[in-house]
């Protein structure tokens, strides 16, 4: 697959008073692929991403998204992303059949609740109110309202903060079946072994520059051809493999 | 990607419906929207006319034989004052301690009976409801003694004007007011700072929905709402209580676009406190601001003229009681709008300095 951009950001700033909080940064997201933003909190991270997904104005720089100018037309970027926001409530007492008619409301398409639940496995939770779900439920609700609008690109800001192991790897899943049905996924996570097992490629972003972007294999090679061994013995298998085997695949509700 | 245009109407729409299914099942909502007025009607319909009496002096040249006198007296919101000297009656008029003088004559020449009443600028308000009563007194009698046809002249202002002022046509209007200065100011309050909190409205600005279609469609749902409610508080009162409705679902629908109206303005109110609120908790007591006084001055419970004159000065600045005003001559006296223009450009006024101030201090996040 020949590698198109589909998200172009050149020379990012965003002041905040005296504050810079992203310090003229570039990248490019490929179509297709899973891309992650990784960063010690306050990098500047979020800030990039809401620039980006439109909700914040930037200092200065250029955005490109999906061939569509951020300063001419928001719109169209609009319509053409999903977007979930760390921290997100929802429209309070409606259940989550309600919300994804809302939604599709909001994005102007024709969309069943049925149909969207049922992409997240949710369906026998339409009734529910959204307060009411687990950690791991929440979050594929979530994601079940950036894909009403069939987007070309969905934005994930750290979906699997506060997650259980079985919850998290369901939640890969997920986000590997968007990414194959075509769907570019960007996404910002502080857990390594995530952005190791899900991203095509990642960036680096500390204190509102970006200090590298590169598959993850291509970092850990680099890394152990300059001679860094880790201080303890690397085993076949880690403790999260061990929590997986003893306590099951199987993904819990609650 | 998508065929189809971007529908404003429709995003606007599916605000309003997520936002109206959510008001049903807000408890605070049905509460103060329906539950408290329903309940303040109850108990003062049933406390009967304690509230408003219109004293009415007697002149010591009155007939007090005349059926019209003896009509008057057993109207129980008048209050008939004979041992007033007539210079007492004349001092305490212009002050407006008594509402009104009458004096009744017996003429040897048709008509038969000559009612002299002299009103006051004073009391202006009372003095409307004893205009009522007397000319609900004069189409009885003339239709009696003519038989079943009196002039049509007569007939005609009978039938605008003429009927028994009961204590449920001053509450209702005034509880229909409270009912939605509560549910503009609290509910609208509450709505867009929780909403701004949750960062629900930012996941709404992800979406190609405009801000105007949000406030628009949270607006609908309200006003939605509200008359639903109004409606039913009206039809309450009409079929269980006998509130008056002189020209029926005209008048209905005079009262639900005052509703409307005043809902606009009360939101405005909501709109400020919930720019200027820091979390939920400081919501109430900034609503409160708002509304206590207006419940207590603006002529929810008690008629504004029973207050002192100072008191009234205040009383009449508030948008509700223009609004209360508007709402009780439409209901009662048959007014249509056109003959409330004085209230509506009071409320135009508030309108204009209340959306003033809402635009600087609302925020979006």
């Amino acid at each position: 697959m020949a590698k198109q951009p589909i998200i172009t950001v050149n020379n990012l700033v965003k002041n905040y008073g005296d504050f810079a909080a992203v310090k003229g940064i570039s990248f490019e997201v490929y179509e297709g692929e899973i891309f992650g933003l990784l960063g010690p909190n306050g990098a500047g991270k979020t800030t990039t991403l809401e620039i980006i997904e439109t909700l914040r104005e930037k200092t200065s720089g250029d955005i490109t998204v999906d061939g569509f100018n951020i300063d001419t037309d928001k719109d169209s970027i609009k319509q053409r992303i999903g977007v979930q926001l760390q921290a997100a409530g929802y429209y309070p007492n409606l259940n989550l059949s309600e919300l994804i008619e809302l939604f599709a409301g909001l994005y102007g398409v024709d969309k069943t609740p049925m149909e969207m639940l049922g992409k997240v496995a949710l369906t026998d939770k339409a009734k529910a109110k959204y307060k009411d779900l687990s950690g791991g439920q929440k979050q594929r609700f979530s994601i079940a309202t950036t894909l009403i609008n069939n987007p070309r690109i969905v934005f994930l800001d750290e979906p699997t903060t506060g997650l259980d192991p079985q919850a998290r790897r369901n939640l890969w899943d997920l986000i590997r079946e968007i990414r194959d049905q075509g769907t570019t996924v960007v996404i910002t996570t502080h857990y390594m072994d995530e952005a190791e097992v899900l991203c095509d490629r990642v960036a680096f972003v500390d204190a509102g520059h970006i200090i590298g972007i590169n598959t993850p294999d291509h970092f850990i090679d680099e890394l152990v051809a300059s001679g860094f061994e880790r201080k303890k013995q690397v085993k076949l298998a880690n403790l999260e493999d061990v929590f997986i085997n003893l306590t099951g695949k199987e993904w819990r509700e609650g | 990607m998508n065929p189809q245009k971007y529908s404003n109407t429709k995003a606007t729409l599916a605000i309003a419906k997520a936002s109206f299914r959510a008001i049903l099942r807000s408890p605070s909502a049905v509460v103060f929207t329906l539950a408290f007025p329903l309940i303040f009607i109850v108990v003062f319909a049933n406390i009967g006319g304690g509230g408003v009496t219109v004293d009415v002096g007697v002149a010591k040249t009155t007939d007090t034989l005349s059926p019209i006198y003896q009509a008057l007296k057993s109207v129980k919101v008048v209050h008939l004052i004979q041992d007033q000297t007539t210079e007492d009656m004349k001092g305490n008029l212009s002050k407006g301690i008594i509402d009104a003088v009458i004096d009744i004559h017996k003429n040897n020449a048709l008509p038969a009976y000559t009612i002299n009443v002299q009103y006051t600028k004073a009391s202006v308000e009372k003095g409307n409801i004893l205009r009522s009563v007397l000319s609900n007194i004069y189409y009885n009698i003339n239709n009696r003694t003519l038989g079943g046809t009196p002039p049509v002249a007569e007939i005609k202002e009978t039938t605008v004007s003429g009927r028994e002022y009961k204590y449920i046509d001053f509450i209702l209007p005034g509880q229909l007011g409270f009912s939605i200065l509560s549910s503009g100011v609290f509910g609208t309050a509450f709505v867009f700072l929780s909403l701004r909190l949750t960062l629900v409205i930012k996941r709404f600005f992800a979406t190609p929905v405009r801000r105007s279609s949000i406030v628009l469609g949270e607006a609908l749902a309200r006003i939605a709402f509200s008359l639903l409610g109004a409606l039913f508080i009206i039809l309450v009162g009409h079929y269980l209580f006998g509130f008056t409705l002189i020209h029926g679902v005209v008048t209905v629908l005079n009262m639900l676009v005052l509703s409307t109206l005043g809902l606009i303005i009360f939101m405005g109110f909501g709109f400020i406190i919930s720019g200027i609120a820091k979390n939920e908790s400081t919501v109430p007591p900034l609503s409160n601001i708002i509304t206590m006084p207006q419940f207590l001055l603006s002529g929810t419970f008690f008629s504004v003229t029973a207050f002192p004159k100072w008191l009234q000065a205040i009383s009449n600045v508030l948008p509700l009681t223009h609004l209360n005003n508007a709402m009780r001559k439409v209901a009662f006296e048959g007014a249509g709008l056109a003959d409330v223009t004085h209230q509506l450009l009071i409320l135009l006024i508030w309108f204009v300095i209340v959306y003033a101030v809402a635009i600087k201090t609302f925020k979006w996040e």
